[in-house]
């Protein structure tokens, strides 16, 4: 709990020692940052100040969200990268096209790639990535220890729950009636188990649509969803009014958990108070 | 006619202007203007300035123009040969198995054997599209032909039914694809020409170049079909030949252009009716003129779709419709009932 305190404080003094844009001039910054949880970990090693663009899903802390943004990693342009003339990307798994990230190669830029995964060990890993990307080792080692320590507690103290544990199912999306669940092997799948519950969808990997029947055989306690606009604002009212949910057990209690899609998923230095935050949300009501 | 061919030489000092226009904006502020002065002057460029120029934009801006060319002469000819206005390259299966191609590669690849993934680098995706937009033009082509003779409204129903099923398989694979390929799968469609490179023009240019030189030869056939076979036939056409080569010019030529750029829509079906309302049906000054103006405009959509969100970028697919739809309605609202062929 100390650390985690400590960790808390830390980050938010390296954040508030940093007002993003005023520093995108600085010679110092020569990083661009692809992936919310890199950015995160940048910002939380104190490096924010380093940082000339981001990706759009990097929305976390608020200075790097007043960054410019190069657009989806996956479709990244060659030429926005480079009019920022960065010395480093750091990004995470799976940024492209691949034409784009040669020729950024072939313009000397260095690329950094932090791998993707969805338990602490996988987190301490992103860190321990950066922090060598940026040549701030110490301050990784420190960040990596308390983030590690900071999970353990959270995660003991979710499975320090005295009740059944509850099936969660979490819902990607309820477009058009049909609903985009969370198998096993996501971040979903991992977060829910580090918060003391079981992912009510066992049988398959990663995230596909379920017919309704199925939905309520998997006999969810509680509906875990994103908390954003567009499709995933669905009302309780709307959400509890589909087929596939009426006939659950969520449905009853009206248990539907909304989060913010980048802290529940991200997998980052705030991943230790997300599992807090669902644990609380699932077993106190 | 002769607006037709006056037509030419505008096109192509636009196509030109805006070439060079492209060449010269961008993210960065790298421009045409200096990088000249500096070869003239016999000053070395920056490497930034190679860089952006030479690889980055060069190969976008020629690409686009192949790429835009493909699509609009594409169009008129399948405009031609269905005597349909609604026709567009689509129709003879090369999109839906340029689709269904690129959607295996993207959901598939991992599972694809290893000396594959070898050959074809980074360009699985590409090159599965053009060999499914080939493939299932040949198969609507065997399809639709009996006897040396091929039956154009056979091609027309073999041709829904064929996009059906792609469809139907592209769902499979969607239903068994994560997240991640879902995204790619989205973009794919949507088209853009941001991984454009010196590899891609040389693979797809020889391919379009041949099937538009093949096509821009196929105007006087057109203008003949446009009589009906039977007329086109009395008049010493070789029908066959124009239809066979229609079909597989437009098949090379979208199938390539696909396969480097992606699901592009709009230009196909739009280009060639615009300059029928400006300047007539005549197919020989017709393709030519298509050929022009899809490059002009598929080149202008790229600039803005590089520009207007920079340093992200929009899928060029989004600024084909969203600019090309409400003109072109505009033009039809504007000239009600004159939409012939």
């Amino acid at each position: 709990m100390i650390e985690r305190r400590a960790l808390l404080a830390l980050s938010a003094a390296f954040c508030a020692a940093q007002p993003g844009r005023a520093f995108a001039a600085d010679e110092m910054a020569d990083v661009i940052a692809i992936g919310g949880a890199v950015t995160e970990i940048i910002f939380a090693l104190g490096q924010g100040h380093r940082l000339l663009a981001r990706d759009a899903t990097s929305t976390y802390p608020a200075a790097a969200e007043a960054l410019p943004d190069v657009g989806y990693m996956r479709r990244l342009s060659a030429e926005g990268v480079l009019s920022f003339a960065p010395a480093l990307i750091i990004s995470a798994e799976g940024a492209g096209p691949p034409e784009v990230i040669e020729i950024l190669r072939a313009a000397s830029v260095e690329f950094a790639e932090v791998p993707e995964g969805y338990d602490a060990r996988a987190i301490v890993a992103k860190i321990h990535a950066v922090g060598a990307a940026l040549d701030v080792p110490e301050r990784a080692q420190a960040l990596a220890e308390m983030t590690q320590a900071a999970l353990e507690a959270a995660v003991a103290q979710a499975a320090d729950v005295d009740a059944a544990p509850k099936r969660v199912m979490f819902v990607l999306s309820t477009q058009g009636g049909r609903i985009l669940a969370s198998g096993t092997g996501t971040g979903a799948d991992g977060i829910i188990r580090m918060a003391g519950g079981t992912n009510a969808v066992s049988d398959f990997d990663g995230y596909k649509p379920l017919s309704d029947e199925a939905v309520s055989a998997a006999a969810p306690d509680v509906i875990l969803m994103m908390d954003r606009t567009g499709d995933h604002a669905a009302t309780d009212d709307e959400l509890f009014g589909l087929p596939a949910f009426s006939a659950t057990p969520a449905a009853e209690t009206r248990d539907v958990v909304r989060m913010d899609g980048l802290f529940l998923l991200g997998f980052g230095p705030r991943t230790a108070e997300a599992v807090t935050a669902l644990n609380r949300a699932l077993y106190t009501s | 006619m002769a607006r037709a061919r006056r037509l030419h030489g505008w096109l192509a000092l636009a196509v030109v202007l805006v070439g060079l226009f492209s060449l010269t904006v961008g993210a960065t502020d790298v421009a045409l203007g200096p990088a000249l002065w500096k070869l003239a002057t016999g000053e070395a460029l920056t490497r930034m300035e190679m860089i952006v120029l030479w690889d980055i934009r060069a190969p976008r801006l020629v690409l686009g123009l192949l790429v835009g060319a493909a699509l609009a002469m594409g169009g008129a000819v399948m405009q031609g040969l269905f005597r349909n206005p609604l026709a567009d390259p689509g129709l003879v299966g090369v999109s839906a198995g340029a689709g269904l191609g690129a959607i295996t590669a993207i959901v598939l690849a991992g599972a694809a054997p290893a000396w594959l993934a070898v050959a074809t680098g980074d360009h699985l995706v590409a090159v599965a599209a053009f060999f499914g937009g080939w493939a299932s033009t040949l198969l609507l082509y065997r399809v639709s032909t009996r006897r040396g003779r091929t039956s154009v409204a056979t091609m027309l129903l073999a041709g829904i039914a064929l996009g059906a099923l792609a469809g139907a398989l592209s769902g499979i694979l969607v239903y068994i694809s994560d997240d991640r390929q879902l995204r790619d799968l989205t973009f794919w469609g949507l088209g853009s020409l941001g991984g454009a490179s010196w590899a891609k023009v040389l693979a797809a240019g020889p391919i379009i170049l041949l099937s538009l030189a093949v096509a821009s030869a196929l105007g006087r056939g057109l203008n003949g079909l446009a009589l009906g076979e039977a007329t086109a036939g009395h008049i010493g056409l070789n029908v066959q030949w124009v239809k066979g080569g229609a079909i597989l010019t437009v098949a090379g030529a979208t199938g390539a252009a696909v396969a480097v750029s992606g699901g592009i829509g709009f230009i196909g079906i739009v280009v060639p009716h615009l300059l029928r309302l400006s300047s007539g049906p005549d197919h020989r000054p017709l393709l030519i003129n298509a050929a022009l103006l899809g490059a002009l405009l598929l080149v202008l959509a790229d600039v803005i779709a590089r520009v207007i969100i920079a340093p992200a970028e929009l899928p060029i697919g989004i600024v084909t419709a969203v600019l090309g739809a409400p003109v072109f309605l505009w033009i039809l609202l504007r000239q009600r009932g004159m939409v012939d062929l």
